[in-house]
C-alpha cells in the first residue's frame, strides 16, 4: 500500500546514488537480476552439498580428500559424521528448492520479465518489491549462517518432520525462522505478481492475448499466496514446541535413546505432515510451471510457430492450479491415514496428471512442422522436454497407493523428483537464462559454450538419476549415510552408487562452461538489439537492456502473443506490440 | 509512462491515474487480507484438529478463561472498529481532525484491549497454565495433560492475534503525524482505507477466537 502514496516525482530525470540504484532499488528489473544472482549462488552452494553427500555414498567412510581441515566439525579428519550427512542433505533440499530455484524461477524471471511483457514501467508496489528480495535474502542468510551454529544446521530434512524436528539440535531454530523470512518473501513477491499482471496490462492485452510466461507466474503466485501461511502457522507452532515447551507435534509416550521424553504431549505428528504438504505439494508446482511458462516462449521463438493449443494450455494450467490444493496426502500414504483418505488423494492425484500431460503434449506438438532453429535457448527448451516427460510418467507409480507402498522413500523417489526439478526445471532456467541474456544485459552470449555447457549436462543429468530410479526399484532405501551397505538386498546396485558420484562431479564440471559464458560475456560490447531472437512478445519493444520505466514509446498490444509465420506478412514474425498495416482478420 | 502526470501529487510513476493507484491499492490488500485468511486457517485447522481429539480436556480447559472478560474485550475491540470507521470517514471528507481522533480512539481502544490481554495471561501464570515446564492442572481431575494443547493454543491463538495488533498499532502511531500534517486528501486516502480493511480483519479474527476459547465451555456437555 505503501508504494501508492509515494511522491517521487522527479526520479524519472534524478541520477540515483549507487545504493539506491543497485542496493535498494526499487526497479523490477534490478530487483529480478538481485534475485537471479542469489538463486543462483545458493543453487551453486546447494550443489556443492550434494557432491559433498555423493562422496560419502561412493566411499563410505573414507576421508574426504583436502576438505577435513575446512570443516572440522563435520568432517574430522576428513571422514564424515552421520550427523554432518543428515545437515547437508537437509540443506540441499531446503537451499535448492526455497533459496534456488524459486527465487531464481519466480523472483528472477519473474520480477524481470513480467513487466516488461505485460507492457508495465513497473511492478505494482515497488518497494514491497524491494522489501521481498531483502526478507529473502535476511531467510537466506540465516540459513546460510546456520551452518556455523556449534551444533550445526537443520538436520531433519527439509521436510522437518516432527517428532525429531522438535527435539533436533539447535539448527532445527534457525531452519524455522529463516523459513519465516523466505515465506514472507514468497508472499509479498505474490502480491505484487497478481496485483501488476491484473492492473498494469497495456493497453489491448486482454488475459487471452497473454504470453504463456505471464500465465505461469500468475497461476504460481497464486499457489505461493495460498499454499505458504498455513506452513508459517506450522512453523510457528513447531518453533513453540521447541523454544516453549508446547507439544503442538509431540505424541505422549515419547521415547528418545531409552529414556521418556519430559513433554506433556498428546500432538499429533501427522499434522505437521499434512501442514506441510499443503504447502509443498503446490510447491512442486512453484517449481514446475515458471520452466512451463519459459519452455513455451522459446519453442514458440525458435520453431517460428504458434504455440499449439495455446488456450488448452492456459486452462491447463488453471485446473493445475485448483487441482494442486487437493492432491497433498499423496505424500503421506504410509502413515496409516486410512484407505478412504487413500483413496481420494490416489484419485485427485491421477486427475492431476491429465493437465500435466496437455501441457507437455502441446508442446511437443508445438515442434511438428516447424523449421526449428537449434539456438542454445531451444536445446535446453527441447532437452527439457523428454525430461520432465520421465520425471512426471515415473511419478504416477508413487501416486498410487499399491505401488507406492514399495517405492516410498527409497531412491525412486529422489530419481523422479530430480527428473522434474533438475534436468526439467533447471534445463527450463538455463534456457530462460541464454534466452533473455540479451534483453537484460544488451549483450549476446557465446552460441558455441552454450552448446559445450548443453550437451556434457544433458547426458551427466541421466547418468545421474536414471540410475536412482533402479536403485529404487531394487528396494535401496534414501538418507542411508553409508549408501544402502548395511543391507544385503542392496547389494547388486550399489556399484551404481560411484556411477552416480562420478556424473554428479562430472556434471560440476560442465557447468564450468556457463559461469566462465556467464561472467565473460559481459566484457563483450552491447551490440545485442532490441530483438535479437525475433520474437513477437512486447518485453522485446524494449531497449536491451531497458532504462528505467521500461518502454521508450507507449506500448500497446494488437494480437495474441505468437503470431509467427502469419501468412501474407513479409516477415516470419508480427510482433504483438506493432499496429497492424492492413486490417487483420480476427482468429 | 506519459510524463504529463508525471507532477500529480501522491500519484506513483508507473500508474496512469488515481483510479488505477486506488484499485491496484485495493486488490493488493484484499490479497493480503486473503493470505492472512490462510495465516489463520492453519491454526484453526490445528484447533479443529485437537479439539476433535479431546473434546472434553477443551471443554474443561475453556472453563478456565473467564467469558465476561473476553466479551467486554470483544465489545472494546468492536468500538475501536468504529473509531477506525470515522478515520477512514475523516480521510473520505478531508478532515484532518477526524482522522487524527479517529486514529487516537482507535489506539485507546486497542490498548485497552491488550492491556486485558496481559492481565489475563499473568493470571494464566499465576496459575501455572502456561504450557511448557511450568504449566500445572489442578482443575478438574477427570482429564490430563491433554489440557495443555487447549492452553498452548490459546496462547499461540491469541498471541498472534495481538501480534497482528501490535503491528497495526504500530504503523498507527506512523500515520498520525502524517495525518495530522494533512498527507490524506479526499482524492489520495488510499493508505487510510486499506489500513482500515486490515484493522477490521484483525477484529473478524478475534470474532471467531473468542466463541472458540471463551464460549465453548458455557455448553451443557460438561459431565464426563
Amino acid at each position: 500500500m505503501a508504494e501508492s502514496e509515494h511522491h517521487d516525482h522527479d526520479h524519472h530525470h534524478e541520477e540515483l546514488g549507487f545504493w539506491r540504484k543497485y542496493v535498494f532499488s526499487t526497479d523490477h528489473k534490478v530487483i529480478g537480476i538481485q534475485y537471479a544472482v542469489t538463486g543462483m549462488l545458493f543453487l551453486f552452494f546447494g550443489f556443492c552439498l550434494m557432491m559433498l553427500m555423493r562422496w560419502q555414498l561412493a566411499f563410505p567412510g573414507e576421508p574426504v580428500p583436502l576438505l577435513g581441515k575446512l570443516f572440522p566439525r563435520g568432517l574430522p579428519g576428513g571422514v564424515m559424521l552421520p550427523e554432518f550427512y543428515n545437515e547437508l542433505g537437509a540443506m540441499h533440499g531446503t537451499i535448492m528448492v526455497f533459496m534456488g530455484i524459486v527465487p531464481l524461477a519466480v523472483g528472477g524471471f519473474g520480477n524481470f520479465v513480467l513487466p516488461l511483457q505485460i507492457g508495465a514501467p513497473d511492478m505494482a508496489f515497488p518497494r514491497l518489491n524491494m522489501m521481498s528480495y531483502q526478507s529473502f535474502l535476511i531467510g537466506g542468510l540465516i540459513m546460510f549462517g546456520s551452518f556455523f551454529l556449534p551444533e550445526g544446521a537443520a538436520q531433519s530434512g527439509w521436510t522437518s518432520y516432527p517428532p525429531l524436528a522438535d527435539i533436533a539440535p539447535s539448527g532445527q531454530t534457525a531452519w524455522l525462522i529463516g523459513m519465516v523470512f523466505l515465506i514472507t518473501s514468497s508472499l509479498l513477491g505474490a502480491i505484487n505478481f497478481l496485483v501488476t499482471t491484473i492492473q498494469l496490462r497495456a493497453d489491448g492485452l486482454s488475459f487471452f492475448r497473454l504470453p504463456f510466461f505471464c500465465w505461469a507466474q500468475f497461476v504460481t503466485s497464486f499457489l505461493l499466496l495460498l499454499a505458504f501461511p498455513p506452513l508459517e502457522a506450522a512453523a510457528f507452532m513447531q518453533l513453540m514446541d521447541r523454544v516453549a515447551g508446547t507439544s503442538f507435534f509431540l505424541p505422549s509416550g515419547l521415547v528418545v535413546s531409552g529414556q521418556a521424553l519430559e513433554v506433556s504431549g498428546g500432538g499429533s505428528p501427522i499434522l505437521w505432515q499434512h501442514l506441510f504438504w499443503f504447502l509443498a505439494h503446490p510447491e512442486v508446482y512453484v517449481l514446475i510451471l515458471p520452466a512451463f511458462g519459459i519452455v513455451a516462449e522459446i519453442i514458440a521463438n525458435n520453431t517460428r510457430k504458434p504455440l499449439w493449443g495455446y488456450k488448452s494450455m492456459v486452462y491447463s494450467l488453471i485446473v493445475l492450479g485448483f487441482l494442486s490444493f487437493v492432491v497433498w496426502a499423496h505424500h503421506m500414504f504410509l502413515t496409516g491415514m486410512g484407505t478412504t483418505m487413500s483413496a481420494f488423494f490416489q484419485t485427485t492425484t491421477m486427475m492431476i496428471s491429465i493437465p500435466s500431460v496437455i501441457i507437455l503434449t502441446a508442446l511437443i506438438l508445438s515442434l511438428w512442422g516447424g523449421s526449428i532453429r537449434f539456438t542454445t535457448p531451444m536445446l535446453f527448451a527441447l532437452g527439457f522436454l523428454p525430461m520432465f516427460g520421465i520425471g512426471g510418467l515415473t511419478g504416477l507409480p508413487l501416486g498410487l497407493t499399491a505401488p507406492d507402498i514399495h517405492l516410498h522413500d527409497t531412491y525412486y523417489v529422489i530419481g523422479h523428483f530430480h527428473y522434474v526439478v533438475a534436468p526439467g526445471t533447471i534445463f527450463a532456467l538455463f534456457a530462460g537464462i541464454y534466452y533473455w541474456y540479451p534483453k537484460v544485459t544488451g549483450r549476446h552470449m557465446s552460441e558455441f559454450w552454450g552448446k559445450v555447457h548443453f550437451w556434457p549436462s544433458f547426458v551427466l543429468m541421466n547418468l545421474i538419476f536414471f540410475p536412482m530410479l533402479i536403485q529404487g526399484m531394487a528396494g535401496m532405501s534414501r538418507r542411508m549415510y553409508d549408501g544402502g551397505a548395511t543391507y544385503a538386498h542392496n547389494e547388486g546396485v550399489l556399484y551404481l552408487n560411484k556411477v552416480i558420484s562420478f556424473a554428479a562431479w562430472g556434471l560440476a564440471l560442465a557447468q564450468i562452461p556457463f559461469i566462465l559464458n556467464l561472467f565473460l560475456s559481459l566484457r563483450k560490447p552491447k551490440t545485442a538489439s532490441a530483438n535479437p531472437w525475433r520474437a513477437t512478445t512486447i518485453e522485446w519493444a524494449a531497449p536491451s537492456p531497458p532504462g528505467h520505466g521500461n518502454f521508450t514509446r507507449p506500448v500497446a498490444a494488437y494480437r495474441g502473443p505468437y503470431e509467427y509465420s502469419v501468412p501474407g506478412e513479409s516477415e516470419d514474425f508480427t510482433p504483438q506490440f506493432e499496429p497492424a498495416k492492413a486490417p487483420v482478420a480476427a482468429h | 509512462m506519459a510524463d504529463a502526470h508525471a507532477h500529480a501529487p501522491g500519484l506513483a510513476h508507473h500508474f496512469e491515474s488515481y483510479e488505477q493507484q486506488k484499485e491496484s491499492a485495493f486488490l493488493g490488500m484484499w490479497i493480503f487480507l486473503a493470505q492472512e485468511i490462510m495465516f489463520f486457517s492453519g491454526l484453526f485447522t490445528c484447533y479443529l484438529v485437537y479439539r476433535v481429539l479431546y473434546p472434553h480436556a477443551f471443554l474443561v480447559g475453556s472453563r478456565e478463561l473467564d467469558w465476561r472478560i473476553g466479551a467486554a474485550n470483544t465489545v472494546v475491540l468492536l468500538l475501536s472498529s468504529f473509531t477506525m470507521v470515522v478515520a477512514v470517514l475523516g480521510a473520505k471528507q478531508g478532515r484532518r481532525k477526524m482522522i487524527v481522533l479517529g486514529l487516537l480512539g482507535t489506539l485507546l481502544f486497542g490498548g485497552i484491549f491488550l492491556g486485558v490481554k496481559v492481565f489475563e495471561y499473568g493470571s494464566k501464570w499465576e496459575h501455572h497454565l502456561v504450557p511448557g515446564p511450568y504449566f500445572e492442572w489442578h482443575g478438574d481431575p477427570s482429564v490430563g495433560r491433554e489440557v495443555e494443547l487447549f492452553f498452548s493454543l490459546y496462547f499461540g491463538m491469541t498471541g498472534m492475534h495481538a501480534l497482528h495488533m501490535v503491528i497495526g498499532m504500530g504503523i498507527m502511531l506512523v500515520m498520525l503525524p502524517l495525518a495530522w500534517r494533512g498527507k490524506w486528501t479526499p482524492q489520495n486516502h488510499n493508505f487510510v482505507e486499506g489500513f482500515g480493511l486490515y484493522w477490521h480483519f484483525v477484529d473478524i479474527v478475534w470474532i471467531f477466537l473468542f466463541p472458540f476459547l471463551y464460549l465453548i465451555g458455557l455448553s451443557g456437555g460438561s459431565s464426563h
